[in-house]
């Protein structure tokens, strides 16, 4: 990277700083609830295309009937408050004028991650060469290195921006992975959704540099709702990384993004996210953001490779199924993922591995983790079609359990209608063995060193799968996951 | 002077009614190296275990001193960190955990106790490459996870590896000589040879006389139902090697009689 780009991306950062994490930004906010109404408002604000605004319409009429008809989610290993959809506001917008002296009121712990993981003032550093694209409320504040990307004609740009800018693109693409008819908060997000990202790769192209995504909840009350769209044209290759932390907040924070990505042939998406949002009182688990998001992803052409790698320590609630359609012969589908839970913490969360080409392969390595009275729950689909010839799929669903209060649950859903597919499925559950730690002990290791070693190592095989600007704070997020829980 | 001082030492299972360890007397000399031998369960482990600081043992009578200090107050890191080094009989996998991080943190923790400074990662490197060849201890082991996947005898030898990593003062070698190929028994003897100085002590607990072929012991101890039954210079083990353990067994009825 050169020094102008460092330095236009510290002064990014620095300002960011300056706004504060939440308070103080003069907000416009939608009022409360769900109405055609405030669908309209949201997409005026944005200055939307028609086409745009009646996708929308559409949308919430469907998520509207949905929610009168009184629809919940209740299959999940589960246990909390389905939200008040209609006391939500769903838009605010930052201004340009900013207060500086709102950092008092973030809690010490909070900030004191921050600093540990170099968020958001040391961001630069701990991911340089890293394309920033931060989201602050809902809509996107700044986009970085698009001189770069635009020599080779990658598109990376608000969603909005995407909209106004590229609708014959948008259009072809967008709820043709995640219909608006997917599940109630799919449904939502296509209503109601603020802003996200936009990554568009031309034909050939390998992206010269890993895209980053900063969404940042900001406003109490505020549910935030995410919109990112990648499409990777034949022979391309793009790797994506989402990280997000949120600042303590009293209610509880609906989020529910939406994430599509289309791989044509010979193409290849990478997508990681680190997620650590504000997960509640520990003691009560009240106020933690609630993490419902729908993410897919279409092997479209034939020999393409979609990879999703998340770690998720964050969020009172967790649901999320990144998954793969495999449609193209020869596609490749892949879910890494390391969940963490402590506290209240409840977390259901896995893949759907959809195999429709031939020769199609997928991978499954989840691990997760608990303490305290947590729950966390591997869910899992793998379904083979009856065209799908030779599919193949390994899963290995391990659960380490740090305490005699916390749960583990796998749910391991397997369809095949096809007798040459091979599926393999393993899963363990284990505890950290007094051997183990013993052992540690015996080589100079305190309790705490003791226990970050061995969960590392646990986790060790997903987060390799990271990218290296995110492996090292990945590492050390788990480390922080962990301080709390010893004993 | 005496590095290592066990008095009447008796040892149960903690939250059990099992008792071990009934009166262990023995006392290792700085620059001495000890061997423990004995037959399978008269406590030999149990008393490697209660000297590096297992929290599943309960010490229900009798001290042991360090350096003087009482050791018992102790926990285990800080054993570690005192310098006692325990090379395991059944050496723990760490899945996941690489040899280079365990070991760094490792070393990097015994050395900030002893008051140095912490070692650069080139200069890390350098001593894990010098000490694994001194040891035999294949290098491709050493960008592995801690003994996952090692055979039982690369296991042994990656014990003998971290201790010479970790240059402990009071050195406890649990049956490191079983399982291992006679190179690598040559091997392990020549790297203890080297660490052996006037400032450290070992205590080497095998059943084998052919080891101490290789590392001459000051003396030999023999262990029976938890307690040291006869001790003796090295031809103690020849003999033990010839007549077995039935006539110390005897020997000691008549004494108790
Ligand atoms: N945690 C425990 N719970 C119950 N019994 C134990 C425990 N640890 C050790 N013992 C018992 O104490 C006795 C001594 O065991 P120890 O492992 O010390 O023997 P050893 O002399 O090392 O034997 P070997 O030569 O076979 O290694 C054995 O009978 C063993 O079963
Ligand atoms: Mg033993």
């Amino acid at each position: 990277m050169s020094t102008s780009e460092t330095e236009y991306l510290k002064g990014k950062a620095s300002e960011d700083y300056k706004h504060g994490f939440y308070t103080d930004i003069e907000t416009e906010k939608a009022p409360k609830g769900l109405t055609e109404d405030v669908v309209r408002y949201i997409s005026h604000r944005k200055d939307e295309p028609e086409w745009l605004l009646n996708w929308r319409l559409k949308a919430f009429r469907h998520v509207r009937d949905r929610i009168d008809s009184g629809e919940t989610i209740d299959w999940a290993h589960l246990d909390y408050e389905a939200p008040k959809f209609d006391e939500i506001s769903y838009f605010s917008a930052p201004k340009d004028k900013a207060s500086y002296d709102s950092l008092d009121d973030v809690p010490d712990e909070i900030l004191e991650t921050f600093e540990r993981l170099g968020i958001p003032l040391e961001e630069q550093k701990a991911l340089t060469g890293v394309a920033v694209d931060a989201v602050m409320d809902s809509v996107s504040v700044a986009t970085t290195f698009k001189e770069k990307l635009k020599e080779k004609g990658v598109i990376f740009k608000s969603f909005g921006e995407a909209a106004r800018d590229h609708p014959e693109i948008v259009r072809e693409y967008m709820g043709t992975v995640v219909p608006y008819t997917d599940n109630l908060y799919a449904a939502l997000n296509s209503a109601v959704f603020s802003d996200g990202s936009f990554v568009y790769v031309p034909e050939g192209v390998t992206c010269p540099m890993e895209l980053s995504t900063y969404f940042r909840i900001n406003e109490a009350g505020t549910g935030q709702f995410e919109r990112t769209l990648i499409v990777a044209e034949p022979g391309a290759y793009v790797s994506y990384l989402e990280g997000c932390t949120a600042p303590m907040r009293k209610e509880n924070q609906l989020h529910a993004a939406v994430v599509e990505l289309i791989a044509h042939e010979d193409a290849e998406i990478k997508y990681s996210t680190i997620q650590n949002w504000y997960p509640g009182d520990p003691d009560t688990g009240e106020g933690g953001v609630y993490n419902l998001v729908t993410k897919r992803g279409l092997c479209k052409g034939d020999n393409s490779k979609i990879s999703w790698t998340q770690l998720e320590t964050g969020s009172a609630v967790t649901q999320k199924y990144p998954s793969v359609i495999l449609a193209g012969d020869d596609s490749v589908g892949e879910f890494y993922s390391v969940a963490f839970t402590k506290g209240h913490q409840q977390a259901d969360t896995g893949t759907k591995m959809q195999h429709i080409g031939k020769n199609t392969k997928s991978t499954i390595i989840s691990k997760g983790i608990s303490a305290d009275v947590a729950d966390n729950s591997y869910r899992g689909q793998v379904k083979v079609s009856k065209n799908a010839d030779n599919a193949r799929n390994f899963s290995q669903c391990d659960s380490m359990l740090l305490g005699p209060d916390c749960g583990a649950h796998t749910y391991p859903y397997i369809e095949s209608n096809n007798p040459t597919a091979q599926i393999e499925h393993e899963a363990t559950t284990s505890k950290v063995g007094d051997d183990q730690m013993f052992y540690c002990h015996q080589r100079g290791l305190g309790e705490e060193e003791a226990l970050k070693l061995i969960v590392n190592g646990f986790c060790q095989e997903v987060l390799q799968e990271l990218p290296m600007e995110f492996a090292v704070e990945a590492k050390e997020l788990l480390d922080i996951e962990l301080e709390g829980s010893v004993g | 002077m005496a590095l290592l001082e066990i008095e009447n030492l008796h040892v149960g299972v903690e939250g059990e009614d099992i008792h071990i360890l009934k009166g262990v007397d023995l006392t290792l000399d700085t620059g001495d190296l000890h061997a423990i031998m004995g037959p399978n369960g008269s406590g030999k482990s149990t008393l490697a275990s209660v000297i590096a600081g297992r929290e599943e043992y309960e010490v229900l009578d009798g001290e042991i001193r360090y350096d003087g200090d009482d050791l018992l107050e102790l926990e285990p890191e800080e054993r570690a960190e005192e310098g006692i080094f325990l090379a395991f009989q059944y050496p723990v996998e760490l899945p996941g955990v690489s040899m280079t991080n365990f070991l760094k943190e490792a070393v990097n923790a015994v050395r900030e106790a002893r008051g140095q400074d912490e070692l650069s990662s080139a200069e890390f490197l350098q001593q894990m490459r010098e000490r694994a060849d001194m040891m035999g201890l294949d290098a491709d082991l050493t960008k592995r996870s801690v003994n996952e996947g090692f055979s039982g005898g690369e296991k042994k030898r990656n014990e003998i590896f971290q201790l010479a990593m970790l240059e402990p003062r009071l050195a406890i070698l649990d049956e490191t000589d079983s399982g291992l190929d006679i190179d690598a028994l040559k091997n392990v003897a020549d790297g203890v040879n080297k660490l052996r100085d006037e400032d450290r002590g070992f205590l080497v607990i095998t059943h084998y006389e052919r080891i101490l072929q290789y590392i001459v012991p000051d003396r030999i101890h023999v262990m029976m139902d938890g307690k040291v039954v006869r001790s003796g210079d090295k031809d103690l083990a020849q003999q033990l090697e010839e007549h077995g353990y039935e006539w110390i067994r005897e020997e000691a009825a008549a004494a108790a009689a």
